[in-house]
């Protein structure tokens, strides 16, 4: 069969096989995690092209996931019969208004922002972010402090049932990003990015327009973390400024530089011990009798830097290593 | 809304107050970033911890029975001294290994310091909020129709003034404070000429640190109000401070503070008080975006 039909085709049969075995043998708990994960990963691939690839560090991701989660919960409040009458479309259509108000948002925070460098950069996106907190605190349409609740969930189609249906639209969602993000990254585009990354003034003298390449990939990511909000508030059905705090941010950095810059099937493991291990070390607490998670979490975070510091892949991909551990055995 | 004069007067002192805590805090940051070009993001946490060592000292002694001067003293000198302490062990821990590798993970690193002593606080001490003993009895001093000078605020000023101009003689008239110039004009050629590079920068924790360690127990005079989180904002209120004036200038930390200091109590007492946080960010996008070297920084020019 032509690669060019065969290679989607297996993707949604292993998207169904992977669904179906997910349903019979793991608890809802595990199931809401793996969302979770898949959701995140989503962000982190797209504050991979900015952190990663073009080099450019931005501490606000959670704001423009704010943007996107707010955007969906706001449409599904005003228009509430819209999202039952068209299924899953709906939900396709409010993601991607989401996505672009985040985007738009992007541009207007990157235009400006993106002319500083390094931890100037880090602090205007953190200030970003944290003004949209406080502003969504006083807006009172948007539910202020308590944000915004009931949210419209992912619906049941026939047979199938709730996880079903949201574990196929996000890994839709999922693998549309990891595509787009992929083919991005190996062509032009990437070259630009990386050329930014490792010399700028370098770029500027081929003629590139470095401003213009910054912002494109601060656009791009924003995009992403706004579906990602989008999802996260069907997901979880509840909204309030003070999930996407700064911590929120620190958590989607960290998955891109635990992963190693400029790897996204690193970005994506990375999501996953992100979000698994504090719930992991659950049991722990019940153990000491204290809650030592994040305590746990915050010391594996510095020794990584401290002994891995190009991340758990650096800039290659599983299928790279995959690649050179057989021909070492070979 | 026209503000009545004798408000007036009592804002500016409670602002200038304000700006002289946020000035103690600033200078660590500045420093920090002197010497390291790194944005310490533990240093709001280092302060929480003097806080909470002074707290447990202060009961364990029991200050808070006859306050006063020498109560005042015996808990600036171990805020002081457990700052410091704490200083050194991170720097010696988590950032000297790192000192080579690039500025992310170094950052990251701070980040995840600062995480560390934020949820470690919280695992020692508890989440819940703890009283500040009274250290020092509040009563006013002068009263005018337009405004009232109390003790608290006589005592933030002095303390302030006084660990200055300890700072300013220092930094700019021993040798220490020399090499440390020397290391944040140019590691490179500093280490060059025979400085200790590592022991300058170990120095300008231990100053950085000792400074918190001073604003911790005046805010907790303040404010007695102390928590494991405490830091988190004040934290990037100080460093705002620091970019406002120029990161890396230790006057344009002191200038920066007291803008912010001043703005936020103005801001507060006639528009509103929710806008408190987003202030201090607005602000700080406006500068660098009009002037990214702060108030009093160097333009630097990139050189190829």
């Amino acid at each position: 069969m032509n690669p060019k039909i065969r290679n989607p085709l297996l993707l949604v049969v292993g998207i169904v096989i992977v669904g179906v075995v997910l349903q019979f043998s793991i608890n809802a708990y595990i199931q809401i995690l793996i969302l979770q994960i898949m959701m995140y990963s989503i962000a982190a691939m797209g504050l991979n092209l900015v952190n990663g690839y073009t080099g450019q560090f931005s501490l606000g991701h959670a704001g423009f996931m704010a943007v996107g989660a707010y955007t969906s919960a706001y449409l599904s409040q005003i228009f509430p019969g819209f999202l039952e009458s068209t299924h899953l479309l709906g939900f396709f259509l409010f993601s991607i208004l989401s996505g672009c108000l985040a985007a738009v948002f992007g541009y207007a925070v990157g235009l400006p922002s993106l002319r500083l460098k390094g931890d100037y950069l880090a602090i205007v996106t953190l200030g970003f972010g944290e003004i949209l907190r406080v502003t969504l605190l006083n807006i009172d349409t948007l539910g202020a402090a308590r944000g915004i609740t009931g949210i419209v969930p992912y619906p049941e189609l026939g047979f199938l049932d709730r996880f079903w249906v949201s574990f196929v639209y996000i890994s839709i969602w999922f693998f549309i990003s990891l595509y787009a993000v992929w083919r991005l990254t190996r062509g032009r585009h990437g070259r630009q990015f990386l050329s930014v990354r490792e010399d700028e003034v370098a770029a500027l003298s081929l003629g590139l327009n470095t401003t213009h390449i910054k912002v494109k990939s601060f656009v791009i990511a924003s995009f992403l973390a706004g579906i990602a909000g989008s999802i996260y508030a069907h997901l979880i059905s509840i909204v309030s400024p003070s999930v996407f705090g700064f911590m929120m941010s620190v958590n989607i950095v960290v998955m891109v530089v635990l992963g190693g810059m400029g790897s996204f099937s690193g970005c994506i493991l990375a999501a996953a011990f992100v979000t698994v291990a504090p719930e992991l070390l659950r049991s722990l607490q019940s153990i000491t009798g204290f809650d030592l998670r994040m305590v746990l979490f915050s010391l594996s975070l510095i020794l990584i830097m401290i002994f891995r510091p190009q991340g758990l892949f650096g800039s290659k991909e599983i299928p790279d290593l995959w690649r050179s551990w057989k021909a070492k055995k070979l | 809304m026209i503000p009545e004069s004798s408000d007036f007067f009592q804002h500016l002192v409670n602002g200038l107050s304000l700006g002289s805590i946020y000035a103690l805090i600033a200078l660590g940051y500045t420093m920090v970033y002197g010497v390291l070009q790194l944005i310490n993001f533990a240093h709001a946490d280092i302060y929480m911890m003097g806080a909470f060592a002074s707290y447990y000292v202060s009961r364990w002694m029991g200050l808070e029975i006859e306050p006063g001067f020498y109560a005042l003293t015996m808990a600036l000198l171990t805020s002081m001294l457990a700052c410091a302490v704490l200083g050194i062990l991170i720097e010696r821990l988590a950032y000297r290994p790192l000192r080579r590798a690039p500025k992310l993970n170094i950052l990251i690193t701070a980040i995840g310091v600062s995480l560390l002593l934020q949820f470690g606080a919280q695992v020692m001490f508890g989440a819940d909020p703890k009283v500040f003993p009274t250290l020092i009895v509040d009563q006013s001093l002068i009263e005018t129709p337009f405004l009232i000078l109390k003790t608290l605020d006589v005592t933030v000023f002095a303390v302030t003034l006084l660990a200055l101009l300890a700072l300013h003689y220092l930094v700019y008239h021993t040798k220490m404070g020399k090499s440390m110039r020397a290391v944040s004009h140019s590691t490179v050629s500093a280490s060059l000429l025979g400085i200790n590079v590592n022991r300058v920068i170990v120095f300008t924790f231990v100053l950085g640190s000792c400074l918190a360690g001073i604003g911790s127990v005046l805010v907790g005079l303040k404010y007695p109000k102390i928590e494991p989180l405490m830091g988190v904002m004040i934290g990037l209120k100080a460093f705002v401070a620091a970019v406002l004036g120029g990161i890396g200038s230790m006057s344009g930390a002191v200038l920066g503070a007291m803008i912010m200091g001043l703005s936020e109590e103005f801001v507060v007492a006639y528009l509103s008080s929710t806008l408190r946080d987003a202030l201090a960010f607005g602000l700080l996008i406006g500068i660098l975006i009009w002037k990214p070297s702060g108030l009093m920084g160097k333009n630097t020019i990139e050189k190829v």
